[in-house]
């Protein structure tokens, strides 16, 4: 039975050792540099607080809470279990449906509500269309982290037509407020499913392009591969998950694991890291995975665009919501991992408890076991390709 | 009314005042500090990415605030980061001015109340020039409130204090 | 493994730590003594037949009669069985043993049920304030928590 973590061997700091010509050694002395809150690279208000030895970091110390909304302390004082939603929509930011979803499902499960088959088949395909969203910013932005600034544009052309789909659908960009409990807000506008089709064989040829672009760019594989490995057993002990876990070739994914929603459905894989370019594990691995999984969104969405029943969008629920002193954890795959609601309830019309398990808060606390040893010019390689979302990971 | 139209016919003469010179250049290159706070700096990234160039009005996003000459406070302000903010304004250099990005930093948002870590409205630590309501404001809506604080900014006079 | 049987091989092993267990439940959960709760997490990470090798999640809860609570949401990848694991403590004695060093990612996890909460896990690495500035006063997820009127001289209500 052995108590401490083994962490993986990587190149290590020898303070000290360089000697001067007359054999004196030069004592170096190790650095302590902030990065952000304010950094471009940081993706959002987290700052680390690294120290180097050199170029090379010894520690990092990510400190987090600048972005601290008391979601849970909103949730327990809204008056109705309906209003906590748009909390949700704010929580993570860059995957709402997604979070609204898990939401949803939370309370559902507590009331034992069915939802009819047309409201999950549009769930399906709003969660889709959101993943390769939350995917296109992930990888754009990685590229600006890289220093190539033509992927951001581009992921931001094909992400602004799945943007004009939801706003199409609920009047939004951003922060949606449209899958709700019981249901939808509201049903699919006309000629959403032609939209959605052509968007489908669109985007199709574009995750190619991307490709070229940048995936398989030399520098950019030499910037990734092999840098930031995260071992798998690592990765779970830390309770890692998502593409971040998946890139460490954990064949593990809660749409199929743990099933919910009609996932089960639909014919998709799910994308492992295989250390093509690289030791298995490192950044280039977990940017493509979130690459590949775009390619399988899209297979599910035109599979669901296909089978779309009629019907109503709104199950039967109670006027309103109290669910039976309980206490449920639900945990849905968002495009950043595990998100879980651990929901308790007193049986009054708001939630006692909620606590979220933001996938980013649980990603971003592996940092410093996979950042130890690497070049500081990789510890930007290393925060973008675990992709936090800071409004996740404050909540 | 621009500046270019008032120049004399096939001449490289144009006749202007220096306050006008000074504002036309200050406001056709506004430098933005690069920095997201929340959900607002999404859109804020989107608005200055392919569909919406924000770049076509010279606002450019430079990493460093003593670069920059108008900070975009895009989201939610903490009372964590309130200081920090507080710190990257006071290290711009002047003339300075900030944009304030949907609800959350113009009044707190929808975490008015129960807030209790939230600052409810940037505005009470550093002066704000122009707030841009919506939560979050479309990219056409951050636009919008550039091109007030470019009207804002040409009619700044050197002598008399405006704001 | 079926809620019944980690329950079994848990009271073979440790009896006395096992408080109170409720098996019927949507899902299920086990109350452990909060001061062995590393020994019965080692067993249940490192025993062949449970592996409960992924910590999802540990939630601080205020249950306003003076007690306070952690729980752990406990999941195993090979086996794909989970269950529920509870601590309780008194407010006015807020210990429980951490288990940081079994999962990793119960580290920050606990770190913020300190945080909001007030809860100390004993042995825990690095318990510090995570989410609010190292000189925040008070625990605001307590049900009795009262919203400061200034912070650093900013005013915190509308």
């Amino acid at each position: 039975m052995t108590e401490t973590r083994t962490l993986p061997t990587r190149y290590v700091t020898h303070p000290g050792e360089l000697k001067t010509s007359s054999g004196r050694s030069l004592r170096t002395d190790e650095m302590i540099i902030n990065m952000g809150p304010q950094h471009p690279s940081t993706h959002g208000v987290l700052r680390l607080e690294v120290v180097l030895d050199g170029e090379i970091v010894v520690d990092v110390i990510p400190h987090i809470g600048y972005l601290h909304r008391c979601f849970e302390k909103h949730a327990e004082h809204m008056t109705n279990y309906q209003q906590v939603i748009p909390y949700c929509d704010r929580m993570d930011y860059l995957s709402s449906m997604n979070n609204d979803w898990a939401y949803a499902l939370a309370v559902e499960r507590m009331m034992k509500i069915e939802v009819p088959p047309r409201v999950e088949t549009i769930r399906v395909i709003m969660a889709e269309l959101q993943r390769i969203a939350s995917h296109l910013i992930a990888v754009g932005t990685y590229g600006i982290d890289m220093g190539a600034f033509t992927p951001f544009l581009w992921a931001f052309r094909d992400r602004e037509r799945i943007l004009d789909l939801f706003e199409m659908t609920c009047g939004a960009r951003l922060l949606y407020n449209y899958i709700w409990i019981g249901g939808l807000s509201h049903d699919l506008p006309p000629g959403f499913v032609d939209k959605a089709k052509a968007f489908c064989t669109y985007f199709k040829p574009n995750i190619k392009e991307l490709n070229d672009l940048l995936s398989y760019n030399e520098i950019f594989v030499k910037r990734t591969a092999n840098v930031g490995v995260l071992p798998a057993d690592v990765g779970i002990n830390y309770g890692v998950s998502g593409p971040t876990l998946r890139g460490s070739g954990v064949n593990w994914d809660l749409r199929r694991d743990d099933p919910y929603g009609i996932y089960d459905k639909f014919e998709w894989e799910v994308q492992v890291g295989k250390g093509e370019r690289g030791t298995l594990g490192d950044c280039w691995d977990r940017y493509i995975v979130r690459v590949r999984e775009m390619e399988e969104s899209v297979k599910i969405i035109e599979q669901a665009l296909a089978v779309l029943p009629e019907g109503n969008v709104q199950a039967a629920i109670p006027k309103r919501i109290r669910p039976d002193s309980a206490e449920i954890y639900v945990r849905t795959e968002t495009a950043r991992g595990e998100l879980g609601f651990y929901v308790v309830s007193d049986g009054t019309a708001s939630p006692y408890r909620l606590k979220a398990r933001a996938p980013a808060f649980v990603n971003l606390s592996v940092l410093p076991e996979i950042s130890r040893g690497c070049m500081l010019a990789d510890l930007v390689a290393i925060v973008g390709s675990v992709d936090i979302v800071l409004g996740e990971v404050d909540r | 009314m621009g500046l270019l139209d008032q120049r004399f016919e096939n001449s490289n003469v144009l006749v202007t005042s220096l306050e006008g010179l000074l504002n036309w250049a200050r406001l056709s290159s506004l430098w933005q500090m690069q920095f997201g706070l929340a959900c607002c700096a999404i859109e804020m990234m989107a608005a200055s990415a392919s569909n919406f160039d924000m770049m076509r009005f010279g606002v450019i996003p430079r990493a460093t605030p003593r670069q920059t000459d108008v900070m975009i406070v895009s989201g939610t302000v903490t009372l964590k980061m309130a200081s920090r903010i507080k710190r990257l304004y006071d290290q711009m250099a002047e003339p300075r001015y900030v944009i304030s990005m949907g609800s959350c930093s113009n009044c707190g948002g929808p975490y008015w109340e129960h807030g209790y870590h939230v600052l409810k409205g940037v505005d009470r630590v550093i002066p704000v020039d122009v707030y841009v309501p919506g939560c979050p404001p479309r990219p056409e809506a951050l636009l919008e409130g550039l091109m007030k604080l470019q009207e804002k900014v040409r009619k700044e006079s050197l002598v008399k204090k405006t704001a | 493994m079926t809620a019944e049987e980690i329950y079994k091989s848990l009271s073979a092993k440790f009896g006395e730590a096992l408080v109170e267990s409720k098996l019927d439940a949507p899902q299920p959960f086990l109350v452990l003594d909060p001061k062995r709760m590393k020994e019965v997490s080692l067993f249940l990470r490192d025993d062949e037949a449970l592996q409960f090798d992924f910590c999802s999640c540990v939630s601080g809860v205020d249950y306003n009669n003076g007690k306070l609570g952690a729980i752990y949401h406990l999941a195993s990848m090979v086996h794909k069985h989970k269950i529920v694991l509870k601590a309780f403590c008194t407010r006015e004695n807020p210990h429980i043993q951490s288990v940081a060093s079994v999962w990793g990612g119960a580290d920050w996890h606990e770190r913020e049920a300190y945080d909001l909460l007030g809860i100390i896990f004993d042995e825990h690495p690095d318990l510090r304030r995570i989410l609010l500035p190292y000189d925040w006063e008070g625990y605001p997820l307590r049900k009795d928590y009262k919203v400061p009127e200034f912070y650093n001289g900013m005013k915190v209500p509308y």
